[in-house]
């Protein structure tokens, strides 16, 4: 959130209120949803940087002898079908899922909120804008990303090695490939809240088009934009693990949450609590950012905080 | 808007009521329809007589000469027949022929130039009219004819002229010496297809006959009710078929679609359907579902080996693309790779039967050889790779001068063995990958792991860096085998002339980029030599010269493996020719 | 807003032209390859011959000039010819779109898949939207009450946990475990009665349900975010100090005025329909539009793709435009001129 947050903080310097900091940490204390969500979001966050460190078992080592066990205290998460300690994946695999949903989220969501709102705001942008929206949204995911990884993944290796390499490629790809939702969305909104009363008299006393854009229009589009943020991490969570299921994204030892739900899918008359965690994983982190969510739009929104 | 709004909330409720009354009523019918896994409401009361069979892949046409693999050659097996068949010995089996053409017959000539089949007489096609040898000759013109692009045009490289003696006999010419004339027509990759249907189809326009390609007519078991491509193939029995009586299903399906997981699970599990193919799953996955007692694991054991493949040049990315994975004339050796010890070492680390344990289970031995079967041309000079030595491994290594690094990495004269590995997307891999990494790990080799997908991995697009002809990589793990029995073709492709480089827009077979010309002359006197016992010795000593210089290191002789439900008879799993070669046998 | 709308529809034919353009090349540079599943035993230079066979090795401007000349002069020309005279079976000298895999018409390969794309991918969008609009009103107006707690978590795991995971979900439950549905769907099951009625409904029970509560998921929270953002607007305040009923105030006012991030949703989603769902599709063997395309793309099948996925774009536009159309109703302000 810390980047998303940053946003906000450029929204608003023009404005003279407190530190958006203080705005935030007032919305979620008053808001009993958000508190929860910001516990349970600290505590997995928390989980992925420290827990590896604590928690000393490779995640990428397997074992014959212990495959498809159910959790016990030597692995309190049970293991896969080859051996390799569950929990250990878990953590380490939050690493990079979180990494990437958030990076890939607000990626995506700094040119969909960028392209919608130029688009619809500026009648001269709306048509080529729009139309790019409509290229981006008629091409096929998967020729894409080949295309994209077979251009860029060696010279990205070469540049940033294998891991950060791949990491670079695959939230960008992300980013690119699903920021036309929240374009559209934001349009939609744009187009509506610039007929209303207190832009047309910013407009009317000369406020530039740039100023209103932020100081009006921005703040008033906020609610789908969050919407669309706490949808975006679970989205580029999940597309990660296809990516990486069909050898587009990091390398196969490489655990991440949701790698995890897909080789554990098969498994599931198994050890059935192999899926559990992983799912289990996604779903806390995207729900404690939907309350957090919640609280920063109403901590943003100005009609809420005027009350 | 009120009028909409409230709509919406009855037709909420409405649903909701709905599926509440609904659960009671499918439990009800459930035991009439469902559980006997009838799929049509149709068929429900010929059960008995009805064949359902799951393809995960989807047929996407039923010529096999304009097939893109397995799948279509499989789904137009039940239709569309050779002159002989493997059987699942790997022994041939006449089919549309009286018997097979051998010297001591006289079907084959003195030096081996050419092979006389005798056809069947009483042969018809499903339309009624007689099957003879101008069908046979028409086949070899409609895959040769130049602008075609026959998916088994090599099957016909050598040959001269087919042509019909008489209405029942055929005489295949070669252009060279060919100790094992057996290649065309033999399998059902090559089946005969009917003159009358296909005579306009020549060449480009092969291409625009949908009708016949959808629904050739056959002298096979089975003819086409309905096809829909990549979806579903309707079949109803042949009633001119040669056998009385046969097949003893009167109607079958081809269904299609899904993964390998879900298909068994529609066999063992559900019992929707009666037999699955290509099941390349865990093996814990497989026996879990056969603990619901509705079906079987079948395996079919042929010529398949899963092996890691060592690239003998350099693969570096700082290369430029005129360099890297070429030969060169020897002058761009792999930097660590190219040493036999290495090689060796890598080998001695892997500990084949953990591999076989979490891949393949029943499905797959542990190899030392890439020429397993048919059992005469099985060498019994490499058998001690099946055991791990770790020791072994490392004093190789030590001796050759890799000392461990700081990190536990050996290195010499600033060379790390590290290694990037490369394999197709797919579990059962993905899952060995890790192993392998782990097992070269314990002997200080790194591994860095990739898995590309099978489309591009497999494809040949010159472009791709990530084809398995391109090797891009260190090593690559993939499964290879040869068709028939006869493996010439086979070793035929690591001659030094067949590596892959881009003055061949990267085709080749030869992808280890081995080159020995003691292998090459061997190779050449295999193609001549037609004494049974010599080409045994010959084969024996080709293959231990691929597995003993460690160009490839074999692991794993892998089956096919299918699944049919319990009450399915007469299946025999044949791993050397289409899994559905003697459907008409196929009983409840 | 005739003439609004007629230039939008005059600009959407170089749109879709750059766009056709750009797609074919795309494809043309991926490096999928339509020999990659043939069997292993099928020598290099046999595959290169296949490629020739294909036109591969044309250039890339004559491959697209060609596949323009087919779709949009002779699939057209020969529908006519069909239409003036659906006796002659004769084949047409106009040479057709056809797919590398299958060698058959792209365009007759498409129809084929239509109805079981509609039968699941597309009601589950109806349902899907039925379930969502409601619960995404009520959540807004009772915010943080259990209803919209529950409604919240409830789509946020729907939305967590795809649809690979879910369907295998209901398939070991429904299918395995109970035995009550089908686990493979049936594409040519004919509906002429009550019993393959119920025989349809029971097999498209799974999918259906598995793709609609993902939608759903996502929907519904763009609903509540809209209808919350209109809670507090001044009209809102306006109707309630005229003595308005609050449900009045909703249904008569607030609802109307939060359709817009919906219709957008909900036009974007239209399209998606006709591209199917690939993951369900695949789960269930559905065989819609969603599997002929991943099936076209494995194989590298550029006619069928460039096809597939041209069509889509013209569904993409077109309800783009009904979104704009849409906009403008439901808020008069917005203005196109």
């Amino acid at each position: 959130m810390a980047l998303n947050v940053r946003n906000e903080q450029a929204l608003h310097s023009a404005r003279i209120h407190p530190s958006p900091w203080m705005i935030v940490w007032v919305a979620i204390r008053s808001h009993k949803g958000a508190l929860v969500g910001a516990g349970v979001f600290a505590f997995i966050i928390l989980a992925v940087t420290i827990g590896p460190i604590l928690y000393t078992v490779d995640p990428q080592v397997p074992d014959v002898s212990i495959r498809n066990l159910s959790p016990s205290l030597a692995h309190p998460f049970g293991t896969d079908n080859l051996g390799r300690d569950m929990l250990a994946q878990v953590l380490s695999g939050g690493r990079i899922a979180i990494a990437v949903g958030f990076t890939a989220m607000v990626l995506s969501l700094v040119v969909g909120t960028a392209v919608g709102v130029l688009a619809g705001y500026f009648k001269w942008l709306d048509g080529p804008l729009m139309r790019l929206t409509d290229l981006f949204l008629a091409l096929p995911l998967l020729p894409l990303l080949l295309v994209i990884i077979m251009l860029f993944r060696d010279t990205l290796r070469a540049a940033f090695g294998p891991e950060m390499g791949i990491f670079f490629l695959i939230v960008f790809v992300i980013g690119i490939t699903s920021w036309m939702q929240t374009a559209r969305i934001v349009r939609g909104e744009t187009l509506a809240v610039k007929e209303r009363e207190f832009v047309l008299a910013a407009t009317s006393v000369g406020t530039s088009g740039m100023r209103i854009v932020f100081r009006h229009i921005l703040p008033n589009i906020l609610s789908p934009v969050m919407v669309s943020a706490t949808l975006g991490i679970a989205n580029a969570i999940i597309t990660e693990s296809t990516l990486s299921f069909l050898g587009l994204g990091f390398p196969p030892d490489f655990p991440t949450w949701g790698r995890l739900l897909f080789d554990g899918a098969n498994f599931i008359s198994i050890t059935p609590v192999r899926v559990l965690w992983p799912g289990l994983a996604i779903s806390l982190t995207v729900l404690s950012i939907n309350y957090i969510g919640d609280a920063l739009r109403d901590a943003v929104d100005p009609r809420v905080r005027n009350e | 808007m009120k009028n909409f709004l409230g709509c919406v909330f009855l037709a909420v409720i409405g649903l909701v009521l709905a599926a509440c009354s609904q659960s009671p009523a499918i439990s009800e019918t459930d035991a009439q329809t469902h559980g006997n896994g009838a799929t049509d409401t149709e068929t429900v009361e010929d059960l008995d007589t009805h064949l359902n069979i799951l393809y995960w892949q989807e047929p996407s046409t039923l010529n096999p000469f304009l097939s893109g693999g397995t799948k279509d050659i499989e789904a137009a097996s039940m239709i569309l027949e050779p002159l002989a068949n493997y059987d699942e010995n790997a022994k041939m089996v006449p089919t549309l022929a009286v018997e097979i053409p051998s010297q001591e017959n006289g079907g084959i000539n003195d030096d081996y130039t050419s092979i006389t089949w005798k056809l069947r007489p009483d042969v018809v096609w499903s339309d009624g009219t007689p099957f003879t040898a101008d069908d046979v000759v028409f086949t070899w013109q409609y895959c040769t004819h130049e602008e075609f692009g026959c998916s088994v045009s090599n099957y016909f490289t050598d040959v001269e002229s087919v042509t019909a003696v008489d209405p029942h006999t055929v005489r295949i010419v070669f252009t060279r010496t060919t100790p094992h004339p057996y290649g065309p027509f033999v399998g059902s990759l090559v089946p005969i297809i009917q003159k009358e249907q296909f005579k306009d189809c020549l060449g480009l326009r092969a291409q625009e006959c949908t009708e016949q390609n959808f629904g050739p007519i056959g002298t096979g078991p089975f003819k086409v009710k309905e096809f829909r491509a990549n979806d579903v193939v309707h079949y109803v029995a042949n009633e001119s078929y040669r056998e009385e009586g046969k097949p003893f299903f009167r109607t079958a399906t081809i269904k299609a679609g899904g993964d390998a997981t879900s298909a068994a699970r529609a066999v063992l599990e559900t019992g929707e359907f009666d037999y699955a193919w290509n099941l390349q799953v865990e093996p814990e996955i497989l026996d879990n579902m056969t603990k619901a007692g509705k079906g079987r694991i079948l395996f079919g054991f042929g010529s398949l080996v899963e092996r890691i493949i060592v690239n003998l040049t350099n693969a570096d990315s700082s290369l430029g693309p005129d360099r890297r994975s070429q030969y060169l004339d020897g002058t761009n050796p792999h930097p660590f790779l190219s040493e036999l010890a290495v090689r060796k070492a890598l080998s001695l680390a892997i500990d084949r039967s953990v591999l076989v344990e979490t891949g393949y289970g029943d499905g797959g031995r542990p190899t030392c050889n890439v020429v397993v079967l048919p059992e005469e041309y099985y060498s019994d000079a490499n058998e001690e790779c099946k055991t791990q030595d770790i020791e072994g491994a490392k004093k190789l290594l030590d001796d050759a001068g890799w000392v461990p690094g700081r990190d536990g990495i050996r290195e010499k004269d600033g060379i790390r063995l590290s290694i990037l590995y490369q394999t197709s997307t797919n579990s059962v891999r993905q899952g060995n990958q890790a192993f392998i990494k782990q097992m070269w790990d314990q002997i200080g080799v790194e591994t860095e792991l990739r898995n590309i997908d099978g489309s591009v991995f497999f494809g040949g697009d010159a472009a791709s860096p990530d084809t398995y002809y391109k090797f891009f990589a260190d090593v690559q793990m993939y499964t290879s085998n040869f068709d028939g029995e006869d493996p010439t073709q086979y070793l035929r492709g690591w001659r030094c002339s067949e590596m892959p480089n881009p003055d061949k827009s990267w085709v080749g077979s030869n992808i280890p980029r081995a080159c020995s010309e003691e292998y090459d002359n061997l190779v050449e006197k295999l193609s001549m030599v037609a004494d049974r016992e010599e080409r045994i010795e010959i084969v024996k000593t080709l293959n231990d010269m691929v597995v003993q210089n460690y160009w490839e290191i074999p692991l794993v002789h892998r089956a096919r493996v299918s699944a049919a439900t319990n009450s399915l008879m007469g299946v025999e799993l044949n791993g050397w020719d289409s899994e559905l070669w003697n459907v008409e046998n196929w009983h409840r | 807003m005739l003439k609004y709308l007629s230039r939008r529809l005059l600009f959407a034919i170089p749109t879709l032209i750059a766009i056709s353009f750009v797609l074919f090349a795309l494809l043309d540079l991926a490096p999928s390859d339509p020999t990659g599943s043939l069997p292993i035993t099928i020598p290099p230079e046999v595959r290169q011959e296949i490629r020739e066979s294909l036109g591969l090795d044309e250039p890339f401007l004559i491959r697209y000039v060609k596949w323009m000349n087919q779709f949009f002069i002779n699939e057209p020309l020969n529908l006519i010819d069909k239409i003036l005279d659906p006796n002659d079976t004769t084949p047409s000298s106009r040479l057709r779109v056809l797919s590398w895999q299958q060698r058959s018409p792209v365009v007759d390969l498409i129809v084929e898949r239509i109805p079981q794309t509609l039968w699941v991918v597309g009601f589950s969008y109806l349902v899907g939207i039925l379930i969502a609009l409601p619960i995404g009103v009520i959540s807004a107006y009772k915010q943080y009450s259990w209803f919209d707690q529950i409604g919240t978590f409830i789509s946020m795991v729907g939305f967590s946990v795809p649809t690979f995971f879910t369907g295998i979900l209901a398939i070991t439950i429904f299918s395995v475990a109970l035995s009550w549905l089908p686990s493979v769907y049936d594409t040519t099951h004919e509906v002429t009665d009550f019993s393959s009625l119920w025989f349809q409904i029971k097999q498209m029970a799974m999918p259906v349900l598995v793709l609609a509560f993902y939608n759903a998921a996502q929907l519904s929270r763009f609903m509540r975010a809209s209808v919350l953002e209109n809670l507090n607007l001044d009209y809102v305040r306006t109707a309630r100090a005229k003595g308005l009923k609050d449900r009045a105030i909703l249904i008569g006012h607030i609802l109307r005025n939060s359709m817009i991030p919906v219709v957008t949703m909900i036009a974007l989603g239209v399209p998606t329909i006709f591209g199917g769902a690939i993951v369900t599709e695949q789960i269930f063997r559905v065989n819609g539009l969603g599997a002929l395309l991943i099936d076209g793309i494995q194989a590298a099948d550029i006619p069928l793709v460039q096809t597939l996925t041209f069509v889509f774009a013209v569904l993409i536009v077109l309800f783009n435009l009904v979104a704009d159309v849409l906009y403008g109703i439901l808020d008069p302000r917005i203005r196109y001129s």
